[in-house]
């Protein structure tokens, strides 16, 4: 709850303005956009995917602005889509990761990222492997703070471009039976979306294995309406969007699966589960992929798959976020 | 405030008539033509100049629409980012004869950004510029090659451009402050 508290406080939620534009400097998370400022953030990305198709993809939108890359925790298509976006709108972009910084020699997360606004960084994107730790850094400096995933928490951009595609292969967001299966515990794309999709009026519904769906999620009180099961087949009955999450096999040894063999049995997204889908569902994954174990190869590559259009569309809403910060704090 | 209507409805379309028909004789037809409006109200301004232009040389032109947003040079000032709107250019511009279309040439700072826009998406052969006022003030080395009226104004007043398809009703108005 602490958290709340240090996020940069909540838009008018639920504001009948005909256009609720961004107004905050950072993104931390979904759970303080209001549904019309989601809506704001994917129109505004429509406006950037036509950009990305242009002969020449580049404009002078941020001309002279610095986006700094910090990675705590590997990735590849989340800190290249930044930098992409970042290009695209006529940044500098400078990336640091935490392996060869000074964090090696023990400076303190705080202290590296006040150096990086020393340097000029306006944007700060970061990836943390702890929990809340974006919000610590944008209690200290001015600079935009973006997370690109921390911990088991968040990961609001991955869910805008979630959005964003479901949107545009749909027309809607409202109505829609989504189901996210696999490794909702330790899964900080499945907290974000569940943020994201419930305030834009999709039916959510979570499926796993008991031991990887966290309590407080089964219990719901702190979180949006949502529907929890543990058997695929029922949770696809009618579903227009199938979420699968990496399972990281780790898990296994950490005791909460019986085996992989046993996973993939239950919950792998398959060609034959999928029928019992709507006839027009798709499927979607965060990414890395795991195929074999939570998607077979052919539904990951197959007619119904918007994967690759995710990683597409992720540059599109990462430039509409950095455009609609660029303007700073408006009040009023 | 004092309104003075500079152009109505018939106005309009006979200024519209008399560019399109100006056009036509500069570029010996409409062949490699490219018409290009400019959000807003060039939009709508470029629609009907190729209606009338199709009317007299009785062959179809190609128009687009320019968002210039990301292009303009004040977006380095802190503030609420402007709301962007669709760009759609249907045709390859290199080779042609492209016309940006706007409502009114004031400090030139928007065909600036136009011109930075549309060298994105391809090198023409030639730009020219329509538009249904100029008012004057200019701030950059840009002028128009149509021009629909020429208004002198001060920079305290203010030209508004109503159009049907926008506004729902056609004409042009010059506000002056009150004294």
């Amino acid at each position: 709850m602490e958290l709340k508290i240090l996020s940069p406080g909540p838009t008018k939620a639920g504001s009948l303005l005909p256009d609720a534009r961004v107004r905050r400097r950072h993104v931390l998370d979904l759970d303080d956009f209001s549904a019309e400022e989601i809506e704001y953030v994917l129109n505004t990305a429509a406006r950037m995917k036509e950009i990305l198709g242009r002969p020449i993809p580049r404009v002078a939108a941020l001309r002279g602005r610095t986006l700094v890359n910090c990675f705590y925790e590997e990735s590849t298509r989340t800190r290249v889509s930044f930098e992409l976006a970042a290009k695209a709108l006529g940044a500098d972009v400078v990336n640091m990761s935490a392996a060869g910084s000074s964090v090696v020699k023990g400076e303190s997360l705080v202290d590296t990222v006040l150096t990086l606004q020393a340097l000029g960084a306006d944007f700060v994107v970061i990836r943390h492997p702890q929990s809340g730790a974006p919000y610590l850094v944008a209690r200290h400096i001015r600079a935009s703070v973006i997370n690109a995933g921390d911990g088991w928490h968040a990961h609001p951009t991955q869910a805008l471009l979630d959005l964003f595609t479901i949107r545009e292969h749909f027309g809607r967001v409202v109505g829609l039976k989504v189901v996210i299966v696999g490794d909702i515990l330790h899964s900080r794309v499945a907290r974000s979306n569940v943020w994201g999709l419930t305030k834009l009026g999709a039916q959510v519904v979570l499926c796993g294995p008991p031991t990887l769906l966290p309590p407080t999620m089964v219990s719901a009180e702190l979180w949006p309406p949502l529907t929890v099961e543990y058997d695929l087949g029922r949770a696809l009955e009618g579903a227009h969007v199938v979420m699968p999450l990496r399972l990281q096999r780790e898990r296994q040894q950490a005791g909460l699966l019986p085996s992989v063999r046993e996973y993939i049995r239950l919950y792998q997204v398959n060609a034959a589960r999928l029928s019992r889908a709507h006839p027009d569902a798709v499927v979607m994954h965060p990414g890395p992929m795991n195929e074999g174990i939570e998607i077979s190869s052919d539904v990951a590559h197959g007619s119904r798959s918007l994967i690759e259009k995710q990683v597409t569309n992720g540059v599109a809403v990462r430039m509409a976020l950095l455009y609609l910060l660029s303007g700073g704090v408006v009040e009023g | 405030m004092a309104e003075v209507v500079l152009l109505n409805r018939t106005d309009i379309r006979r200024a519209l008539t008399r560019i399109a028909h100006e056009v036509a004789e500069r570029n010996q037809g409409t062949a490699d033509l490219v018409l290009v409006g400019m959000r807003t109200r060039g939009v709508p301004l470029a629609r009907r100049l190729a209606r009338i232009l199709a009317e007299i040389e009785g062959r179809p032109i190609p128009v687009g629409e320019l968002d210039v947003t990301l292009y303009r040079d004040d977006l380095t000032v802190r503030g609420l980012r402007p709301a962007l709107q669709q760009t759609d250019i249907p045709v390859d511009i290199t080779g042609k004869v492209v016309v940006l279309v706007d409502d009114v040439l004031y400090t030139g700072r928007t065909v600036r950004a136009a011109l930075d826009a549309l060298m994105d998406f391809g090198r023409p052969r030639r730009v020219q510029l329509a538009v249904l006022v100029d008012r004057g003030h200019r701030e950059l080395p840009i002028r128009a090659d149509y021009v629909g009226k020429n208004v002198p104004t001060s920079r305290r007043e203010e030209i508004q451009v109503r159009l049907e398809e926008v506004d729902g009703t056609d004409e042009v108005l010059l506000i002056k402050p009150e004294e």
